[in-house]
């Protein structure tokens, strides 16, 4: 069992950002724990998951976030301590809930933690969630580094108790998905009775029921938990600062921001004239205390991801202390000293100062910087992203590209958030030709499909894949059957929410904490609509594309389900399906007329086209043995060979 | 414990390589080594695309006194340690410097572009020679067929690192390596990984 679990209390392990929440959470007493799979939060609940056994704990991956944050406050309705955790999207789709539930209150302690993803590394947007705090009028919490990563869970869920209402913690990927040393403190199991009290007046916060009425109370009584929360962040021991009594300039950093702003005053060697301020309650800030080091000097450099949401609040602190505290010289995004986009690291951090400064700073000689961009620039071909060897998706797109072709009517499909977003680069083959949000795609294809009447004959379709389908696809299935929308939605659907680590989805027969649960029938649901479904194996690429243009001619609802496990899961990699080989006699390179239509066209990195002898090969360290190479080669050159069972 | 001082400190080590080339796994056997040892050590993983087609890299810092970003700066790298050739000029062109030393492995992953014919993949020789030129002393491994011929290409991350620790390039020894890594491992896995470790070691004796 994981160390994170196990550590004893004072131990000091080396443990990613996100082991640390899910340790602070269970050093904390949490009861129960839910979240929908998100790159990069998905750690928290997995960690949390492998300790739901002994009945201390139900951890669970819902449906969605909305659910999650739902499942969530049920607990801490009825008394309990609850932890939910979502990417930076997640608090969008569990906004509405979300807002209903500040303006309640709660009463166990209930804290959400969300983690943001600057630089979109693993995102298809970087929209940030720290305004939420602001719109939804809930304190906000940003760990500085690994171990505060662990130490403000219980912090927050103090707070969250004390003013009875949510608290939000803010990561970011470079605390959740980096590892750092944390010293450990003591998990208690805790023995907790669930009773959910409601016989109480409409007013009573104990043991009434529980609902955002009367609205103007109840906003008046939130507005008094904030100024509660702010008291206390007075004096928070999150909110630290290092530097000389009065600095040149100082830093107000908070999150990851914090790590890089700490090197880059050491790069520079400037301890001894800038002052660095890091902040763990970030809102609403404490205005004392910020007052009291914007008193310290004249000039302020604010860093932070990604949007100037801490300059914008501190500047509004530094106008209603102006009397006091004199005017300012701010610097950070709005006046382009920090950009306003991306993710920070050091070297920009540095930049930013050493220009405030007039510090000179060279990372590198310039002669090895020149020259280093020479060899970059012809020895380190760039790496497109692509679906992995053996991916399903590879296969389906390759079917549902060439369906659209034979077709010739211009057809098109309208995408979705998973692996298989990747359809949108020419690792699918550009198929996709709309990308947005967790169901969009249904949602816009069901639009699509009722354009006939204004002459739109264009084939619709939709790629969902089989944790999308439960997350956010089903409304607007349903208001496609409903409709009688004409749209043909393929589910890829390759047994798990692959993208982010194969978290089970209620398609399932197994939950986060690995029971035995009834899985969700997906092809029955369709059905269910009135959807007309059909199933195919996406490796079987003949049928799939003779389904596609079968289905194309059907008006309304259609369904195709794709059903073929992602080529990383466990039982996969433990073995090949076939041992794939080019005969080089057979293969003829360019003189063949396919126009190598294995490696440009079709392009798994499992293949290889070797320029000198003109043929294509198979890399076998990188080849997983799916075979559906073997299918597309009109020469029959790719042989693939079963491979026996073990 | 023996007391073991750092080249630098912080000591900066970048792994970098494809996705599902063992990376990441690279990066926590390493670090955790380090961690047990007493060092306080920061990884900085980029993975997101890691199974992707797209680079991956860990940042190591390594550290007797303090906590450093996850993030290194740029031209501050100490050592590459590269499981794909073309990956390691990637990691020069922003974290190298003429000092840094560099732990190689020959075989090439052809990125879709290169598959594809639409961009050439170097040839080994002028590879070897790039980053030989951008660093103050380099090793090249044929670390995946090694790996091959026990059977576990993914292995060729552990040759690297035994290669780097053979070098004396990372402050660890065959102890520390069996130690940090047969917590989690069956004794068959454990028993191919140290023969991993030994081959490297050898490789660069």
């Amino acid at each position: 069992m994981s160390i994170v679990l196990t550590g004893q209390k004072g131990e000091r392990h080396l443990v990613m950002g996100n082991e640390a929440i899910a340790r602070g959470a269970l050093e904390a007493g949490v009861s129960v724990a839910a979240g929908y799979p998100g790159t990069p939060s998905s750690e928290i609940i997995e960690t949390l998951a492998k300790a739901s056994t002994d009945g201390h704990l139900y951890v669970e991956w819902s449906v969605n976030e909305k659910v999650a944050m739902e499942v969530a406050a049920a607990a801490s309705f009825a008394g309990l301590r609850s932890l939910c955790v979502m990417k930076q999207n997640g608090i969008n789709v569990g906004s509405d809930f979300l807002l209903h539930l500040a303006l309640t209150g709660i009463r166990g302690g209930m804290v959400i933690v969300h983690c943001d993803d600057p630089g979109a590394l693993s995102s298809a947007n970087e929209g940030e969630s720290r305004h939420f705090a602001r719109m939804l009028e809930l304190p906000l919490l940003e760990p500085g580094d690994f171990q505060e990563a662990k130490d403000i869970v219980k912090m927050a869920f103090e707070l969250s108790e004390e003013i009875r209402n949510v608290v939000l913690i803010r990561s970011v990927t470079r605390l959740s998905h980096a590892s750092g040393n944390v010293v450990f403190g003591d998990i208690k199991p805790v023995e907790k009775k669930a009773h959910f009290k409601h016989g109480g007046s409409m007013l009573d916060p104990l043991e009434g029921p529980m609902s955002s009425l009367p609205v103007p109370y109840r906003h008046a009584r939130q507005q008094d938990k904030l100024k509660q929360a702010v008291a206390r962040f007075e004096e928070s021991s999150f909110n630290t600062y290092s530097g000389p009594e009065t600095p040149e300039l100082l830093v107000i950093t908070s999150s990851a921001c914090h790590l890089y702003s700490q090197e880059a005053v050491h790069l520079l060697n400037v301890a001894d004239r800038v002052g660095l301020l890091k902040l763990g309650t970030t809102w609403p800030l404490p205005p004392r205390l910020v007052e009291k080091y914007l008193g310290m000097t004249d000039r302020i450099l604010i860093v932070e991801e990604v949007i100037p949401f801490l300059e914008e609040n501190v500047k509004v602190i530094a106008a209603e202390r102006a009397s006091n505290i004199g005017p300012k010289t701010f610097y950070g995004k709005r006046d382009g000293h920090l950009p306003a986009t991306d993710e920070m690291n050091p070297d920009r951090v540095a930049a930013a100062i050493s220009k405030i400064l007039t510090v000179d700073y060279t990372p590198v000689p310039e002669d090895y910087a020149k020259r280093a961009q020479e060899v970059a620039h012809l020895g380190a071909p760039g790496r497109e992203m692509t679906f992995c060897a053996g991916c399903p998706h590879r296969a389906s797109f390759w079917s549902i590209h060439n369906a659209l072709q034979m077709d010739a009517r211009d057809g098109f499909v309208c995408g979705d958030i998973g692996c298989y977003s990747l359809a949108v680069l020419p690792t699918g083959f550009n198929t996709l030709k709309t990308l947005h949000a967790m169901g969009s795609g249904v949602g816009l294809a069901s639009g699509f499909g009722k354009l006939a009447q204004f002459g739109l004959n264009q084939p619709v379709l939709a790629t969902v894949g089989d944790s999308t389908f439960f997350h956010a696809v089903l409304p607007a299935l349903v208001n496609a059957a409903h409709h009688q929308s004409d749209i043909t939605l393929v589910v890829l659907d390759n047994s798990g929410t692959a993208m982010t680590g194969f978290q089970p989805h209620p398609g399932l027969p197994v939950d986060a904490g690995g029971h035995q649960v009834p899985a969700l029938d997906i092809a029955g649901i369709c059905e269910a609509i009135g959807a007309e479904v059909r199933v195919s194996d996406p490796f079987d690429i003949e049928k799939t594309r003779r389904t596609l243009l079968e289905l194309f001619d059907i008006k309304g609802l259609k369904v195709l389900l794709l059903k073929q496990i992602c080529a990383l899961s466990p039982e996969k990699k433990s073995r090949k399906m076939f041992e794939v080989a080019v005969d080089e006699s057979i293969c003829l390179g360019q003189e063949c007329g396919c126009n190598q239509l294995c490696t440009r066209i079709f392009k798994c990195p499992g293949l290889n086209w070797d320029p000198e002898r003109q043929v294509s090969r198979i890399d076998e360290v990188i080849c997983v043995g799916c075979g559906v190479c073997a299918s597309i080669c009109p020469s029959g050159a790719i042989r693939k060979k079963e491979v026996a069972s073990a | 414990m023996k007391p073991v001082s750092l080249p630098h400190d912080p000591y900066n080590v970048i792994i970098t390589g494809v996705g599902g080339q063992g990376n990441v796994m690279a990066s926590r056997v390493v670090g955790n080594i380090l961690s047990r040892k007493g060092f306080n050590t920061i990884i900085g993983e980029t993975f997101g695309a890691s199974q992707r087609g797209g680079s991956v890299t860990s940042h190591l810092r390594i550290s007797s006194h303090s906590h450093w970003s996850p993030q290194i700066p740029k031209g501050r790298c100490h050592l590459v340690i590269a499981l794909e050739p073309t990956e390691a000029i990637r990691v020069l062109t922003h974290y190298g410097n003429p000092n840094v030393r560099v732990v190689c492995n020959t075989r090439p992953v052809h990125a879709i572009g290169v598959i594809s014919g639409e961009q050439p993949y170097p040839p080994m020789d002028r590879l070897k020679a790039w980053i030989a030129e951008l660093s103050a002393d380099c090793r090249f491994l044929e670390a995946t067929e090694k790996a091959l011929e026990l059977g576990k290409p993914i292995l060729g991350n552990i040759v690297l690192i035994g290669a780097a620790a053979g070098l004396g390039a990372l402050p660890i020894d065959r102890q520390d390596f069996e130690a940090g890594i047969s917590a989690s491992l069956s004794s068959d896995m454990l028993a191919l990984n140290l023969k991993a470790y030994d081959l490297g070691v050898r490789l660069v004796q």
